[in-house]
This record gives structure tokens, C-alpha cells and sequence, in this order.
């Protein structure tokens, strides 16, 4: 179980009190990208993760409080936000060009 | 054996679409990905479904795997070309499991689904039949595969290569980030194990580095080539993407793949776990 499950959706099931969920959607020119690879990185630029965004752009990884990198690459361009993440829901947007 | 014998690039690849002889196989846990769109004239394997066993955990047996490939169309003659997601994780998995049944032509695409999505190269949605065949598998190769007992007597003795994240490694986090952090096994890893991401044997589009930047990082992080080696990460997949680039690519002499990996280690009675 280390294909990435379906991305986008509830978060029902997910225990926010102690998962550290951090999620959100990639953008182009005004418009979510659907099947952007998303990555995230540690604090050594390290791999730690790849999603592929759901037809709404959305991608979500569980992570650990701490400083994260993610990283988006798709067709259309690259793009990518550092984020400080604390336990519950972590939100960002990554816009590629 | 060399580069060129075991894998191929996505231009080679797409143009030797329906070849007779060759055989691509798209390689997935999740078959959504196949479904929504493949390789024209790529038969699909699910990781999970078909190839491990149903009921204990392990592969599915010698029967059951000729059985498999019969029904997908596979001949023992045939050249397997294999690419999936994850970059390529399932489908090295899948290329060390064919090599360990004895499928003497298997090659892997470079880069895998997301090289072929990056680069916009067509996908078809067509239903893929092929012929059925009378497959025949060899005796499991064990010189490739690892079980726990060898890698509790490996540690200090052998190259032990954990190829998943640092963070995974130092037992911060418990599987990969985008799977729930919620698992029975304890954090950490194994005694004298070198952490070595298999990420860092790839570029970021999923390709392999080249031979010379492999044969750099390995050597950087203190791979003793005078040493047999046993390669895990937390269920075996990004596992097999690194015995690939040893063996296959590198031609180092003694790898295995321990498939159980973190996931049985990190749930041993007993043994000894560094974090």
C-alpha cells in the first residue's frame, strides 16, 4: 500500500488530532491542474512523497509537524510553496508556470 | 548486462508499440490509472490483486504466477517491457519478481507513467485481449530475495540499504507522507543500515540518473563493493527500484531485496532496531 490512494475528497476517517494533514490544490492561470505530479520534501529538500492531483487539482499527504516543501510538476509548468506544519489540517496553494 | 539490456526509453518505447515479441505491462496498485488511460496494447498487472497471494502474506506461488501470465497473453519467449506510477516503483517491483520466476527478457520504461504523462505522449483506453499462452515459470530465484532471519544476521555484516525517506529512516514518520500515519511497527531502522532514498538514484521526471552519478552516489555513501547487500524500505516496492540500479544497472554482484521490509522488521519481537 504504497500507491497513492485517490486524491481530493472528505477527510472523514482521518484523525486530525494526531495526523498532520497537509493539503491543497495546484493552479495555473486561473484554473486548477488535474494530474500534477506533487511532491513533498523535507527540510534536506528530500523526497518524501508524490501524489498525482484528482480532476480538481487537489492533493493531500500526511506528514509530521515540522517545516515541509512541496513541489509541483506538470505539463503547464512547476511551482512550489514552504509551509510550516502543525498537527490537524495544513492548507496551501501551489501555483505552476 | 548493461543499461541498454534492461531499460528502455519512452521514445524507443513508443515506437515499438505493438512489436510482435515484446510485451508491455502497465504495473499499478491502483488499476484506476490503467483504466483511465495506457500504453496502446499494455496488459495490466495489479500489484496487490496479482501478484501477492490472498490469504498469507508472500507471493503468489510458482502455479499461480504461470497461471497469471498465461491468462495476460505473456509467452516465456517474450520480452516484457514493463512502466507504472509511483516512478516506476511497482513496475521494479514487478521486474525483480518476473527475474525471480526465471523471465529470462524483462526492461523497464525510463520514467514510467509520469515521464510518458510530463512529455504528453499519447494513452489509449482500448480493452487489451491477448491470446492466452501456456506460461512456465523457473523455481524462485532465492539469491535475489532476502527474508528476516538473514537481515538480523546481516546487520554489521553486509550492506544493509534503506531506501526510504530520512524521515522514514529516523523513525519520525512511519510510511510514506501520503498514506496515514497510523501503523502497528515501531519507528526506526535497522542496525548499521545506510539510509540511501531510493529518490536519489532518480531525476525528478522519474528517469534514472545516469551510470556515472549512480555509481558516484553509492560509493559517496559508503557502499563496500567487497560486501553482499540487502536492499528494504517498508513494503519492498522503492526497494526494488534500488536493487534494480545495483544489479541491473550497476552490475554489483550480490543483491537481494528483503520484500518484507519495515513493515515485518518493525513489527519483530526482539530484534534490534536503531533511530
Amino acid at each position: 500500500m504504497c500507491g497513492a490512494p485517490q486524491q481530493g475528497g472528505t477527510l472523514a476517517g482521518v484523525d486530525l488530532s494526531t495526523q498532520t494533514v497537509i493539503q491543497g490544490q495546484v493552479w495555473h492561470d486561473g484554473a486548477p491542474v488535474a494530474g500534477a505530479y506533487v511532491r513533498l520534501l523535507d527540510t534536506t529538500d528530500e523526497f518524501t512523497a508524490e501524489v498525482v492531483t484528482s480532476p480538481e487539482g487537489e492533493f493531500r499527504f500526511f506528514a509530521a509537524p515540522g517545516e515541509w516543501k512541496v513541489r509541483s510538476l506538470a505539463p503547464v509548468g512547476k511551482g512550489e510553496r514552504v509551509l510550516s506544519a502543525e498537527v490537524g489540517l495544513n492548507e496551501t496553494t501551489i501555483v505552476v508556470d | 548486462m548493461s543499461r541498454t539490456d534492461v531499460l528502455v526509453t519512452a521514445d524507443w518505447a513508443q515506437e515499438n508499440l505493438g512489436t510482435p515479441g515484446l510485451v508491455f505491462v502497465e504495473v499499478d496498485e491502483d488499476t484506476s490509472a490503467y483504466d483511465g488511460g495506457h500504453l496502446e496494447g499494455a496488459v495490466k498487472l495489479d500489484w496487490k490483486k496479482d501478484l501477492q497471494d490472498p490469504l498469507r502474506r508472500d507471493f503468489v506461488n510458482k502455479e499461480a504466477f504461470e497461471a497469471l501470465l498465461s491468462e495476460k497473453g505473456i509467452s516465456n519467449d517474450d520480452t516484457v517491457v514493463l512502466y507504472g506510477g509511483n516512478n516506476n516503483w511497482f513496475a521494479a517491483y514487478a521486474y525483480w519478481y518476473f527475474k525471480l520466476y526465471g523471465h529470462e527478457d524483462v526492461k523497464l520504461v525510463d520514467g514510467g507513467r509520469k515521464k510518458w504523462e510530463l512529455d504528453g505522449r499519447p494513452l489509449s483506453k482500448d480493452p487489451v485481449q491477448r491470446p492466452a499462452t501456456q506460461y512456465r515459470a523457473q523455481e524462485p530465484d532465492l539469491s535475489i530475495r532476502a527474508f528476516r532471519d538473514e537481515v538480523v544476521a546481516s546487520i554489521g555484516a553486509k550492506n544493509l540499504i534503506d531506501v526510504r525517506s530520512p524521515d522514514e529512516f529516523s523513525g519520525k514518520i512511519l510510511a510514506p507522507a501520503h498514506l496515514p500515519q497510523e501503523m502497528a511497527q515501531k519507528g526506526g531502522h535497522v542496525p548499521t543500515a545506510k539510509n540511501i532514498p531510493w529518490s536519489k538514484a532518480a531525476n525528478e521526471d522519474g528517469t534514472f540518473k545516469s551510470d556515472e552519478e549512480l555509481a558516484a552516489l553509492y560509493a559517496e555513501q559508503g557502499y563496500d563493493d567487497a560486501k553482499p547487500t540487502i536492499a528494504y524500505c517498508r513494503i519492498g516496492e522503492r526497494s526494488s527500484h534500488t536493487w534494480f540500479v545495483l544489479r541491473e544497472l550497476l552490475g554489483k554482484p550480490d543483491v537481494k531485496n528483503y520484500d518484507g521490509s519495515w513493515v515485518e522488521y518493525g513489527s519483530l519481537v526482539g530484534v534490534p532496531i536503531e533511530k
